[in-house]
């Protein structure tokens, strides 16, 4: 009946029962507040079940900050660790207990903070930005945005029933395979990854259709913002990537489940295959990450420098020439796999040959910058910070894109510093850029500025103290996912480290007062143009919050900075002429379908067959009642959008 | 082609239109190609792979695939009709000829398992070798991706018995009869690499 989950599932050490039990407390004291408030109905129909992209993109960014939290209680968990365990000691983490840390660290901050961010920008801003009134499937949408959500909440709930994987977050076989992994964790890696990559699948499709199909009109491809092409390659990029990852979980599930010998080391099995698949989704992966953060700078910078942006068409190219090269670097991971010289040569310099277009779009941006009138405020400095640090990151990603160097660096603290430079640098800091940009936009009143400040600078001075050391760490030849330090030396730069993860944390409290005093302080901060920072492309042009129909005349566009040259133009204002158009209604079904993989994925993960079955059946039924569903849209009739429009005009 | 929904029930050209539903179903197609590729790859790398098991050529019988493939064929030409008569409005034509795609690829399930079962009865299932792994794993997911279809054309024919040939309808037989063609593109691929090369 309930397959292998016994109640040895439940027994942790103390460690993680204080983990499981504080969550679990969160947990309480949300669904208290909201039993108190009595607003499960409003959270039901206001949220869960809405079709409205701003909503999905809001509830991705506060889903991925809760993911963020328990990402970061990872990472200090393992500085201290590493800062305590230095000779005789050996910390007050269990090497098992460790393993499951750098783990899950990876993956939640990979999966579902880093993703989850960039497509809740997404959400939010791309379709205001091609002046479209929803994406392309708003069903789909919501069923990708529950797809992740069932993902985090299996890494979450390990953390009580059961144990994660402890086999690092790429979990390599063989040592991922049943042989040498009987228990829960990898199936926990296994499933959350598959059901939140299925989700992100669907996205790609997704924003691919809506920026091809649904641009405003005389929004021509080289008129769109460079965020919106960002989007694009970034949606191209997923739908050639996620399925490699989807193909490569499932036969690491089939060994796993069915005993297929696809990537075991005996029965001619072959694990490097599983590392060559991982990667070539990885890679790209990589780029999914940051290429849209490249757009959220390209947004910034010419902003805050009060001119446009610097070379626009080798902006796009160079996204694109990206998108090509992501693909055929993917070996660089492991050339210490031995594939020979030959291989690893073309590997390199292919490597190389993608910091090209890089740099070209850095210059872009310094040249944006360039005689403009800068106005540094927070989403100037994130830009700033993030010249300085990925800069770092890609030229030490240049280094060991050489493979002689690589075999002295491969899996050392240099790799790991050199990651993080790059997706904290790039990713993490323009989605704060974003943050910051964005946000009066979604909620009509500004954050707070000097608390934002703060923030920056222990998030940046945080940075590098905690990375910089690991640099020197690796060239003295610390190896990485270390829960003891036998090397004396190394002591000390990791003691470093881990005061600048601590600075880290206090820019994410400083980032959390900042919300609190500003949501407290909306009234003064409020924001009722609807364009605070003098921006130039369309989602300026609509109000602040958007209505739910984001534009009431679909707007048209002539020129490239499409709200900028609106404002520059002379003509006289005409009254609108509304029309009524067609809005998608809620649905609950994406909620149910997430729900039901959560527990498909529980049961398989437990053995517990028949509830897997099931809930598959369920998902089936859910998508042909969905199928069947006759009245999934409505009318805005044309008086209901003159008393939207009217009382936001005496707003 | 021309768009069947526009100023039906769809007035508002910015939403699920025919053009934006049928182009995302391609681009779907892309991305299970795309799988696909990633199956493939594995099976050509594991190919050789068979742990002192039998080799492809002494497994597979190449006759009964190929009545395999004509089979799917025959599915592939009956939906591409179907769809054609779905545009022009022939009802009962359409009901037909997706019945027949149904029939066909009931067959074509049939023999599949029967050659499965060939295999797992040899002692050849895939806890057998690494290349007896990839083949079942490639081959096992073009079956499940045509018992899918065979679902789905249920689950859609049923509508048009009920309400007739709406544009919702025509949108969705339109998509299914793209994924019949896909499952044979698929396994013509399959036939080639895994069946014809690997007789050989």
């Amino acid at each position: 009946m309930f397959g292998r989950l016994t109640l040895q599932a439940f027994k942790h050490d103390l460690i993680e029962y204080l983990a499981g039990i504080s969550m679990i407390v969160a947990a309480v004291i949300i669904i208290s507040l909201i039993m108190y408030h009595r607003r499960w109905k409003w959270l039901w129909k206001e949220w869960l079940t809405s079709l409205d992209h701003k909503k999905i993109g809001t509830m991705y960014v506060i889903l991925s900050v809760i993911m963020l939290f328990k990402g970061l209680i990872d990472a200090l968990m393992m500085r201290a660790q590493q800062a305590l365990a230095v000779g005789d000691s050996m910390g007050y983490l269990t090497a098992s207990h460790f393993q499951q840390i750098f783990t899950a660290h990876g993956v939640t901050m990979i999966f579902f903070v880093a993703m989850g961010l960039i497509f809740g920008l997404i959400n939010l801003v791309l379709p205001l930005q091609i002046g479209a009134r929803d994406v392309a499937f708003p069903f789909l949408n919501s069923l990708s945005f529950w797809l992740f959500a069932a993902g985090g909440m299996l890494i979450l709930v390990s953390l009580v029933i059961g144990v994660f994987a402890g086999t690092g977050w790429s979990s390599y076989p063989p040592l991922a395979g049943l042989k040498y992994n009987p228990g829960v964790g990898v199936d926990y890696w296994l499933w959350s990854v598959q059901i939140s990559g299925v989700g992100s699948l669907l996205s790609g499709i997704n924003f691919l259709v809506t920026i091809l199909k649904m641009r405003c009109p005389g929004m021509t491809l080289m008129k769109m913002p460079v965020f919106v092409w960002a989007v694009l390659v970034t949606m191209i990029l997923v739908i050639f990537a996620f399925p490699v990852l989807t193909a490569d979980v499932a036969m690491l599930t089939t060994d796993r489940l069915l005993d297929t010998r696809l990537f075991t080391s005996e029965f001619g099995g072959n694990p490097m295959m599983y590392i060559n698949l991982f990667w070539a989704w990885g890679h790209p992966e990589v780029y999914i990450l940051v290429l849209p953060a490249f757009g959220i700078y390209s947004e910034v910078v010419p902003v805050f420098s009060q001119k446009r942006l610097f070379g626009y068409a080798t902006m796009v190219w160079a996204l694109i020439a990206i998108t090509f090269l992501s693909f055929i670097v993917w070996l660089h991971h492991f050339f210490t796999m031995g594939a020979g010289p030959n291989v690893n040569a073309f590997f390199g310099i292919m490597t190389m040959i993608i910091a090209v277009p890089t740099g070209v779009k850095v210059f872009n941006w310094l040249f944006t910058m360039f005689r403009g009138r800068v106005i540094f405020e927070t989403p100037m400095l994130w830009f700033l910070a993030f010249i300085a640090t990925f800069t770092i990151g890609g030229m030490t990603g240049v280094l060991m894109s050489i493979p002689g160097i690589d075999f002295q660096v491969h899996n050392s603290l240099f790799l790991i510093a050199h990651f993080h430079s790059t997706i904290i640098g790039g990713v993490v800091f323009g989605f704060f850029a974003g943050y910051y940009y964005w946000f009066p936009k979604f909620t009509g009143f500004k954050l707070n500025e000097r608390l934002g400040r703060y923030a920056f600078w222990c998030w940046f001075i945080g940075f590098l103290f905690a990375f910089l050391p690991l640099y020197f760490l690796g060239l003295m030849g610390a190896t990485r996912r270390l829960n003891h330090i036998s090397v004396p030396e190394w002591h000390p730069p990791l003691i470093l480290a881990g005061i600048g993860a601590f600075l880290i944390a206090c820019g994410v409290v400083f980032q959390c007062l900042q919300l609190f005093l500003s949501i407290k302080e909306r009234k003064e901060n409020r924001e009722p143009t609807g364009d605070p920072w003098n921006g130039r492309t369309l989602e300026w042009s609509t109000t602040s919050p958007p209505p739910f129909y984001n534009f009431a005349v679909i707007p048209e566009v002539h020129e490239r900075d499409a709200f900028w040259a609106m404002k520059q133009s002379k003509a006289p204002k005409q009254k609108p002429h509304y029309e009524k158009f067609h809005m998608p209604k809620n649905s609950g079904l994406g909620v149910y379908i997430g729900a039901l993989s959560f527990i498909l994925a529980f049961g398989a993960i437990w053995y517990m067959y028949w509830l897997a079955i099931a809930s598959a059946l369920g998902i089936i039924a859910c998508i042909i009642i969905r199928l069947y569903e006759k009245h999934t849209d409505y009318y805005v009739s044309v008086e209901e959008i003159e008393k939207i429009e009217g009382m936001k005009q005496k707003a | 082609m021309k768009d069947p929904t526009s100023h039906e029930s769809y007035p508002d050209p910015h939403h699920d239109t025919y053009s934006n539903t049928v182009f995302g179903f391609w681009v779907y197609l892309l991305t299970d190609f795309m799988l696909f590729g990633a199956l493939f790859a594995t099976y050509a790398v594991l190919k050789n792979n068979t742990f002192g098991g039998p080799p492809a050529k002494d497994l597979f019988h190449l006759p009964f695939v190929f009545i395999e493939t004509l089979i799917l064929l025959l599915c592939s030409f009956f939906s591409g009709l179907g769809g054609a008569s779905a545009h022009r409005k022939k009802k009962n034509r359409t009901i037909i000829l997706f019945g027949l795609t149904f029939l066909a690829g009931v067959v074509f399930m049939v023999m599949e398992f029967h050659d499965f079962n060939r295999l797992i009865d040899s002692g050849n299932s895939w806890q057998r070798s690494g290349f007896l792994s990839a083949y079942f794993t490639l081959v096992g997911t073009h079956s499940l991706h045509v018992i899918l279809g065979l679902l789905w054309i249920i689950v859609i024919l049923l509508p048009v018995f009920w309400s007739g040939l709406t544009p919702v309808n025509i949108k969705r037989l339109s998509c299914l009869r793209i994924f019949w063609q896909f499952l044979n593109v698929v396994w013509v691929f399959i036939f080639s690499i895994v069946y014809l090369m690997g007789v050989n």
